[in-house]
């Protein structure tokens, strides 16, 4: 035998030729399976539209691969998860290219150079140890996951059954899924182990001490009384059996879950850099998305990406209140749809299943219950974008007149008299009339800052008092700022997301008419929802036409630490912050408010919930102006205030954004919180310390 | 020269409505202001008995059969017609309900007279009578006097109290010849509105929301409020068009009439189809942002500040003084 | 069937009004002119008779600020045609337009006669006539008002009037009539601003001179003037908690609360 004195191990071994060819043999048309249904795939992505933004490119790729082997989005919030992930994901790519050399070992280099392989000595060793590892990683990280399916249940792996749409993939078949990829895999490793037992006992050559596991199993075999013999003769057995569980599995994997493993790369690769952008309009009648055929080649694909991990389902404000909107169940929804439908036949061009509007796979109901928060977008570990669904969808059932009323009245308003409140336009710088002094007209004359108010703090009864303390606090910090007054308008941002992009442009076209004609070197805001318009989709879409954007708890942050403003006493209390979906998630600003409310002298305790993982207040995308859909167990601001309330030491919820304060406002009282929660607007705490601004000071 | 007065009546489910006593208690004072008379032309079926309720008109034309019961236009014109031959009125004044809607509209071109809607007053002015009429829902008036004879005047709900019209009497009767004729607009059927689970008008306290609440997501502050006080949540047209309230608590011309002790109205601009439906409650309090809306001149009481805050202050505040 | 639908402009009375120099007159400068909320619903109606039993639907309107824009918003919502009357007076009184519109719509062509023509049953002008039975009166076509609710059959319609009380009363009308629309089956429905461009671009107006009107009574208005709050209400002062403590005490004092 040429292997007693070498370090190497035979393939095959034992088994005789007609088993080797058989296996070929089934090998091939397990890929030919394989590729087959690969191929179904790629014809039904294929349907889509073709995105002129998504270019194949080396960066995006290799960007994709960083972020599949950082892991850093799986790790996000779900330490144990993510490292078990991280342990199958090791285990499994480690030994698929364990196979992969053994395979150019032995159907490439040996039928070649018979006489030459690299499979012995040193290589060997090192090489077995590295698989051996590696399948300890890949059953320890399943063995996790199982653990923590089937006897935690968290609930965000539970996905309920649904019959407000058609095809909406059963929970029994979902489950079915889920166990079958665990337990293949699962066998597949544990099988691969024994087997090498079984050979190390019948072999039992020393230096497979390096084949660790497999020695171990080998001593409890002899342990049990297995003779090396035995273990010889079983081992044929358990090899088909191994063969047979693995091209399973390969055959399996793209109609499984386990599609995820490519699908995900390429989800992660075309991932936008910032996600959020608002999706451009399409060639369509409605400039939206009407049939499945009209999401890009890109979205099909990533459709198939869900592993329905749950975390965008828990992140969803609209989820948790009880909306039948989840993103998850979008994406399944979606999905089925379109393994049902797509690709549409060539010869039947005009059929019904071609026609079926999209609607019907994801209702009304669940579009205009989206906030667009971006919660579910950000946290999705495989990169899917939902939002951008929601949008086009949305684009559409406005095309069509399909909205509810309330949005219709305000889009009505917005549209004649450039507010949301139906008020005249006359009436916007109302507010300005309680204070002691004149504000700056931006139209006449040049101004440093340029401050562009907003509709709800203009002219919102409850926020309008905010509103006068900034301009007392700017006035304070003897800063150089005016308004526009009549000329502002709407910034449209909501009206986008409703989807009314024409309304949107007209909008814009206005607020860029009155900014052109105004001269100032900054443009601040109070509205995050104005913030992120101006600053990422006036102009040509990437908020070039305006300048400079501030945000004013940036203002004010930089005007403390620089020493324009000067805070007479400190805070000195604990307040919790919360961040806005359109300054923090959407825009990344987090750090400034807390500096600000840090240079007042507030100590600032986190909520469980903070930064990107902020709880929407359920205001945006146009839902302040909608109904509550029957049946809502809590709203989002509900839970909010709730989650507020209980930290320790706080009573002070603060706040930056008018929306923000009105819901959570009356959250307060809808939950019976008053008198322990107060929702503070972060001016009114700058108020508090800075020196307060002597009303005798007229102009 | 003509200086008599013609009051169209009208009559609804066997009775003549309060708007027609309205008039006649407005015609009997132009009447008397121009030195004329005052005649009324009462049609419908079985009205012949109603006559004695017109005591204060000094005649009656009676137009009485089957056919008439229900209100055509066609017909009410024919038999204006017949009346002005035999009277030639200064004035015609019609009440501008929703039965004779048409008929406000109609006979001014039909006999070639001009027409002065919206009345909400008429005064005799030097041998005229001057009309001031609402206009823009209310946000204006006008005054006009029409020197031409006959003038039809569309008189707004609430010129002059019903009861100063419902005088017993017996005026003089003049029979009208009524011929069926064609009709191109002919009556089929009443379609009564479905039952609504509350009767609107036997409430003691109602709190009606208009555009201004914004949102059917809003209501539920309605509901609380009018749990509170005893009653109920009823609404104006917009409440109801939009859907927030079923047709049986829309309250104006062409919804119910309601006289109750205390009426809350909540974002509701008081143009005067409203109007005409609660002006009579006892306590009128109103919540409108917009300090020239017409509905403080109805009103008793009046905030214009949001009604989204006062009324949930009110809430807290009456739990107060309910559970202290 | 072919529907025509009325459209009028009339002062938006969310903004202030304010009575102009002469005294009789609403002062112009801060006037914002919108469509006539009734005409607005009648040609909801025509376009819901249209999509139920098809035929055209064309809208038609005397020239006036801003009308142009109302007439391509009709067009985006699903009219087929649009027609402006021009060279009359802007400001017309509403008997006056009737007798324009009486003596021009003959005149254009395609347009007479149509099975029905639809307009609001009022406007918050109208001090001197509603254009429905004015129309009617002139072409001899039937009339009805506070229409609520239209069914066509064979030559006559059904048609639903609103009484008190949320009664309706149904009257058989031949066709072809004049009916003034208090209320669509639905609120008047959303277009959006694309499809409105989309038609600015697309579509056009018609043009036509207005025809002679005959003569009508009319009279002059002699004085306008903001409603006297003679018995105004008395008005509560202070934040909104203030103004709710008053009220309780109002009612309180007379036993409401």
């Amino acid at each position: 035998m040429l292997y007693a004195a070498e370090e190497t191990r035979s393939y095959f071994y034992t088994l005789p030729v007609w088993l080797k060819v058989t296996f070929y043999v089934v090998a091939l048309s397990t890929l030919v399976v394989f590729f087959g249904a690969v191929r179904r795939k790629w014809v039904r992505y294929h349907s889509g539209r073709k995105d002129p933004a998504n270019v194949p490119s080396i960066r995006r790729f290799l960007g994709g691969v960083v972020s599949v082997f950082s892991h850093r989005s799986i790790m996000r919030n779900h330490r144990v998860a993510g490292l078990a992930h991280a342990a199958v994901f090791l285990g499994f790519a480690g030994l698929f290219i364990a196979t992969l050399v053994v395979l150019v070992d032995a159907d490439i280099l040996h039928p070649l150079f018979p006489e030459w392989t690299f499979m012995h000595g040193s290589f060997y060793l090192v090489f077995s140890w590295l698989a051996d590892l590696c399948g300890v990683l890949l059953i320890v990280g399943l063995l996790a996951m199982m653990f923590r399916r089937l006897v935690l249940r968290p609930p965000e792996l539970k996905v309920e059954d649904r019959d407000d749409v058609e095809g909406f993939p059963a929970g029994r078949k979902l489950r079915l899924d889920d166990l079958a990829f665990l337990l293949l895999l699962l066998v597949a490793g544990i099988g691969g182990f024994l087997l090498e037992g079984l050979r190390i006992h019948a072999e039992q050559p020393s230096f497979e001490a390096w084949s660790f596991t497999g020695w171990m199993l080998s001593g409890w075999l002899g342990d049990s009384g297995v003779s090396s013999a035995g273990a010889g003769a079983a081992y044929g057995y358990l090899w088909v059996f191994h063969a047979i569980s693995a091209l399973v599995f390969v055959a399996y994997l793209p109609v499984s879950k386990a599609w995820h493993m490519l699908a995900g790369w390429y989800s992660l690769a075309i991932k936008p850099e910032v996600v959020g952008t608002f999706p451009a309009a399409v060639g369509t009648d409605s400039g939206g998305y009407a049939h499945l055929t009209d999401l890009t080649r890109g979205e099909l694909a990533t459709l198939d990406a869900c592993i329905r991990c749950g975390r965008c389902h828990v992140a969803c404000p609209a989820t948790s209140a009880g909306f039948p909107l989840s993103p998850r169940d979008l994406i399944l929804s979606l999905r089925a749809g379109a393994a049902r439908m797509l690709p549409v036949p060539r010869e039947a061009p005009g059929t019904a299943t071609a026609q079926v509007v999209l609607t019907d796979l994801a209702p009304p109901e669940w579009l205009w219950a989206c906030t667009t928060c971006l919660a579910c977008d950000d946290i999705c570990p495989l990169g899917i974008q939902h939002l951008p669904l929601i949008l086009q969808m949305r684009r559409y059932l406005v095309a069509e007149g399909e909205i509810e009323a309330g949005i219709q009245g305000t889009l009505m308003n917005v549209m004649r008299y450039g507010n949301s409140f139906g008020t005249s336009p006359r009436a916007r710088a109302r507010w300005t009339r309680d204070l002691p002094f004149e504000i700056k007209d931006a139209r006449k004359e040049p101004v440093e800052y340029l401050w562009f108010v907003g509709d709800y703090a203009s002219f919102d009864p409850r926020t309008q008092e905010n509103t006068r303390g900034m301009a007392r606090v700017l006035k304070a910090a003897d800063v150089d700022f005016g308004i526009l007054y009549d000329a502002e308008q709407n910034a449209g941002t909501d009206v986008r997301r409703i989807g009314e992009e024409g309304l949107f442009e007209m909008q814009m076209e206005k607020n860029l008419e009155a900014l052109g004609g105004a001269t100032y070197a900054k443009i601040v805001t109070t509205d995050p929802h104005t913030y992120h318009a101006l600053r990422r989709e006036y102009g040509d879409g990437n908020g070039s036409g305006v300048g400079v954007v501030m945000h004013y708890t940036e203002l004010l942050a930089d005007f403390v630490e620089r020493g324009v403003l000067v805070p007479e006493h400190r805070l000195g209390v604990a307040v919790t912050y919360h961040d806005p979906c359109y300054l923090g998630r959407y825009n990344g600003v987090f750090e400034e408010p807390r500096r600000l409310l840090r240079g007042l002298g507030a100590r600032v305790v986190e909520m469980p919930r903070n930064r990107a993982g902020a709880l929407c207040c359920g205001a945006g995308g146009g839902r302040i102006w909608m109904e509550d859909a029957p049946g809502i167990e809590e709203r989002p601001a509900e839970s909010r205030v709730r989650e507020a309330a209980a930290l320790k030491g706080v009573d002070t919820l603060v706040v930056s954004c008018p929306k923000d304060l009105v819901m959570f406002q009356d959250a307060v009282k809808t939950t019976g919180l008053e008198g322990v929660l107060t929702v503070k607007d972060v001016i009114e705490l700058v108020e508090e310390v800075i020196r307060p601004m002597d009303r005798s000071e007229q102009p | 020269m003509a200086k008599n007065v013609l009051v169209m009546a009208e009559t609804w489910r066997g009775g003549i409505t309060d708007a027609s006593f309205e008039l006649v208690a407005l015609g009997r004072e132009l009447a008397d202001g121009l030195g004329g008379k005052l005649g009324v032309l009462l049609a419908g079926d079985g009205v012949s008995g109603m006559v004695g309720e017109l005591g204060a008109a000094d005649g009656v034309y009676v137009a009485d059969a089957p056919a008439l019961a229900d209100p055509e236009v066609d017909r009410s014109c024919r038999l204006v017609a017949q009346v002005l031959e035999m009277d030639q009125p200064q004035c015609l004044l019609v009440p501008l309900s929703n039965i004779s809607w048409d008929l406000t509209g109609l006979l001014p071109a039909r006999i070639g007279a001009p027409l002065v809607n919206f009345c909400r007053d008429l005064t005799t002015v030097g041998g005229g009578i001057e009309a001031t009429c609402v206009l823009y829902g209310g946000k204006m008036e006008a005054t006009v006097q029409v020197a031409a004879a006959p003038v039809v005047f569309g008189v707004l709900p609430g010129a002059r109290p019903a009861d100063s019209g419902r005088v017993a009497g017996s005026p003089e009767v003049k029979a009208l010849k009524f011929d069926a004729g064609d009709a191109t607009v002919a009556f089929l059927r009443y379609v009564e509105p479905e039952a609504g689970d509350v009767d609107i008008t036997q409430q003691d306290a109602l709190v009606s929301v208009g555009r201004g609440l914004q949102g059917e997501a809003n209501l539920d502050l309605a509901e609380e409020l009018a749990e509170l006080l005893g009653g109920a949540v009823c609404g104006s047209r917009p409440a109801i068009d939009q859907g927030w309230l079923p047709l049986s608590r829309q309250v104006g011309k062409s919804g119910i009439t309601v006289k109750p002790k205390l009426y809350f109205a909540l974002g509701i601009s008081g143009a005067p189809e409203h109007l005409e439906g609660m002006r009579d409650s006892e306590l009128i309090i109103a919540v409108n942002t917009d300090p020239d809306a017409p509905i403080f001149n109805a009103a008793h009481f009046g905030s214009t500040e949001d009604l989204l805050e006062v009324v949930p202050a009110l809430i807290d505040r009456a739990n107060e003084v309910k559970g202290g | 069937m072919k529907i025509l639908v009325l459209l009028k402009m009339v002062p938006d009375v969310v903004e202030e009004l304010e009575v102009a120099a002469d005294g009789k007159s609403l002062d112009l400068d801060f006037l914002r002119l919108i469509v006539n909320e009734s005409d607005d619903h009648a040609l909801e109606e025509a376009l819901i008779l249209k999509e139920r039993h098809g035929g055209t639907v064309t809208a038609v309107a005397l020239e006036a600020p801003d009308i142009d824009d109302v007439l391509f918003t009709a067009l985006a919502k699903g009219a087929d045609r649009a027609v402006k009357i021009e060279g009359a007076d802007q400001t017309l009184s509403t008997r006056d337009a009737a007798g324009v519109l009486a003596a021009t719509l003959p005149a254009v062509g395609d347009l007479l006669p149509a099975d029905l023509i639809l307009t609001g049953c009022q406007a918050i002008d109208d001090l001197d006539g509603f254009v429905a039975p004015l129309l009617a009166q002139a072409l001899g076509q039937p009339y009805l008002g506070l229409v609520a609710r239209v069914a066509p059959e064979n030559g006559k319609a059904v048609v639903a009037k609103e009484f008190a009380g949320g009664v309706l009363g149904e009257y058989e009308v031949s066709l072809p009539a004049v009916l003034g629309v208090q209320g669509a089956e639905k609120p008047p429905r959303y277009v959006p601003v694309a499809k409105v461009r989309a038609a600015m671009k697309s579509a056009e107006i018609e043009t036509v001179p207005a025809a002679p009107r005959p003569d009508a009574p009319s009279y002059e208005i002699g004085e306008m003037l903001k409603p006297e709050p003679v018995d105004r209400a008395e008005m509560l002062e202070g934040d909104p908690e203030a103004v709710a403590a008053r009220i309780c005490e109002i009612l309180s004092e007379r036993g409401l609360l």
